[in-house]
């Protein structure tokens, strides 16, 4: 079984994120990052099936030099491979643009599943897999909260409002997973050490057949035009409990004619 | 006059109550058509109307049901190919995410997210969309003539019945299906069914996270929901836990609720679950830990340990209502 996951670089999720006022971009300068927890769920779901099963992990990203270090706990967690799509170039990529250098990138390892996390968790457009499968000519399974991988299918159950449904495709496909589908393996120290040593293969958009004028800010098709502060809710009052906090709620929701 | 498409998606027999939100929005924008998809789809064309729509196009067909994204995908794709319409705007939902991936790469098309405002002067299109834990509300356009994908959550706009409903005109496509679109396979749905008032609905919510510490403890959150006629919810984290099902979720990947009071119970606040809860209009939170985020926004925060004010609060209400 030839897995591939992609898995995204995001700034700490508990941090602030800000945007840079010239750029219109989000500062990513000084700012922990960390690979998207939300990948952590894929990269288990491929290691499960591979352990079980035979077969690689390789797990592809496409970002800064620095996306290197989400590619190694990637590998730390037991992957096999990295495929590391960096370039200038593809610096303010969309979500369209994003899924067709990952799906490029992709193709040449000649998946049998392609493994995403529903949405990532610093942009949240949930865009990116269903473009990939596109352009890969993949069917997708998604939100999947649960998924077998057998005689040449891969079935899911797939969270939908008030339910879940059993969804199934014939491989090669492309799955999305959700938080519920495992708990993910912290890596080991050994495994830290041995991702040290495991093939990262480096890529350019050159490589990938895209000009620079596809990709990147100038092949964004959305501008951002300018930006406001959201309006916030202010704090109210805080309590701490001594044993009345039950009276103060009542109060308050007798105040608000709750009750 | 602009031509604004609406994706109707239909749900369990019903138009989901985010098509009825855009169509109300896409009348102050423009003509609106609206698209059908699905057996029974026909049945929906009067209510359609009602909240907007001038045209609507039709198509029956079980493959819809039968077959995720793919189907839709490839007729939305040809009508707009065909029509051009200025903007097609989908719900947040999760076939309507699955959808407008997919549509987004066919039409090799520009695409929005979580629109909060959507306005269009001429063909310029302005979207805000509420960025970095929704503390900035950033405008955002797509350029060039060809159709637009807004994506919008449920709730961001009200729906709204016209004084007097359009009658609209309607066509039914005629469209066959090859194999090349029937590949993720439905085999069957569960619908797992909470009791009680529904989240969307209930004008209080009573939620609870990973401070309640184990599963067992969201009894005291449906004992608290009982006595004020409440729907409970969850944190992502819970339900990821498995602690309650997916349906009780609130937040980004969850429902999105405007209830009148919103209690929060051992949920420390993250992004994650805020921007399913922030448009309620009083929020109460209970959390052992006096930095958790929640306190930041909360109308009334108590610090304090969420397994002993729960029950108490319960019988302090039962007491007060006699």
């Amino acid at each position: 079984m030839n897995i591939v996951v992609c898995v995204k670089q995001v700034p700490e999720p508990t941090g602030t994120n800000r945007m840079d006022p010239n750029s219109l971009r989000i500062v990513r300068e000084g700012i922990d990052a960390v690979l998207d927890p939300a990948d952590e769920f894929s990269i288990e779901a491929a290691l499960q099936i591979i352990e079980a099963q035979g077969g690689t992990v390789t797990v592809v990203s496409m970002g800064p030099t620095r996306a290197a270090e989400a590619i190694r706990r990637g590998l730390a967690m037991g992957a096999t491979q990295g495929i590391h799509i960096s370039d200038p170039a593809l610096s303010g990529s969309d979500a369209l643009t994003t899924a067709k250098v990952l799906a490029a990138a992709i193709k040449r390892t000649n998946p049998d599943l392609v493994l995403c996390a529903t949405e990532s968790s610093d942009a949240y457009t949930g865009m990116v897999p269903g473009g990939i499968a596109h352009f890969l000519g993949l069917p997708q399974l998604t939100f999947a909260k649960k998924l077998t991988v057998a005689n040449g299918k891969a079935t899911i159950q797939r969270q939908i409002e008030g339910g879940y449904q059993t969804v199934e495709a014939a491989l090669p496909a492309l799955v999305t997973v959700t938080g519920s589908i495992n708990t993910p393996r912290y890596p080991a120290l050994k495994g830290i050490m041995q991702a040290k040593k495991k093939p990262v293969e480096q890529l350019t958009a050159a490589d990938l057949g895209f000009g620079p004028d596809e990709v990147g800010q100038k092949g964004a098709k959305e501008r951002v035009l300018g930006w406001q502060p959201a309006e916030q809710r202010k704090a109210g009052q805080v309590v701490k409990d001594d044993g009345t906090a039950a009276t103060v709620i009542a109060d308050y929701l007798a105040s608000i004619k709750v009750i | 006059m602009a031509k604004i498409w609406v994706f109707a998606e239909i749900a369990e027999g019903k138009v989901h109550r985010v098509s009825l939100e855009l169509i109300t929005k896409a009348r102050e924008l423009g003509e609106v058509t609206a698209v059908a998809l699905g057996p029974g789809a026909s049945s929906h064309v009067a209510m359609l109307g009602e909240y907007g729509a001038n045209r609507v196009l039709v198509h029956e067909d079980s493959t819809y049901d039968e077959y995720l994204a793919e189907p839709a995908a490839q007729t939305l794709g040809d009508l707009v190919t065909k029509e051009n319409p200025d903007l097609l705007l989908i719900g947040t939902t999760y076939n309507g995410r699955d959808i407008a991936a997919r549509l987004n790469a066919r039409l090799n098309c520009g695409v929005i997210t979580d629109g909060a405002s959507i306005t269009l002067d001429g063909s310029s299109l302005k979207v805000s969309v509420p960025w970095y834990s929704a503390t900035t509300l950033v405008d955002v356009t797509i350029e060039g003539g060809t159709t637009k994908l807004v994506l919008v959550r449920p709730k961001s706009f009200t729906s709204e019945k016209l004084a007097t409903p359009l009658t609209p005109q309607v066509e039914n496509l005629n469209i066959t299906f090859d194999n090349s679109v029937k590949r993720a396979h439905i085999v069957e749905s569960v619908v797992q069914k909470s009791e009680g008032p529904t989240l969307e609905e209930s004008t209080v919510v009573v939620s609870g996270g990973r401070g309640l510490k184990q599963a067992e403890n969201f009894s005291l959150l449906t004992a608290l929901a009982e006595q004020l006629n409440g729907a409970v919810g969850a944190s992502r984290a819970v339900v990821d836990a498995g602690w309650v099902p997916y349906s009780y979720q609130v937040g980004q990947t969850g429902k999105t609720v405007k209830p009148n009071v919103y209690i929060a119970a051992g949920i420390s606040g993250a992004i994650q679950h805020t921007v399913g809860m922030k448009g309620a209009k009083y929020i109460i939170a209970i959390n052992s830990d006096a930095d958790a985020p929640i306190f930041k926004f909360a109308d009334l925060g108590i610090v304090g340990d969420a397994l002993k004010v729960l029950p108490a609060l319960t019988e302090e209400i039962k007491k007060r209502k006699g």
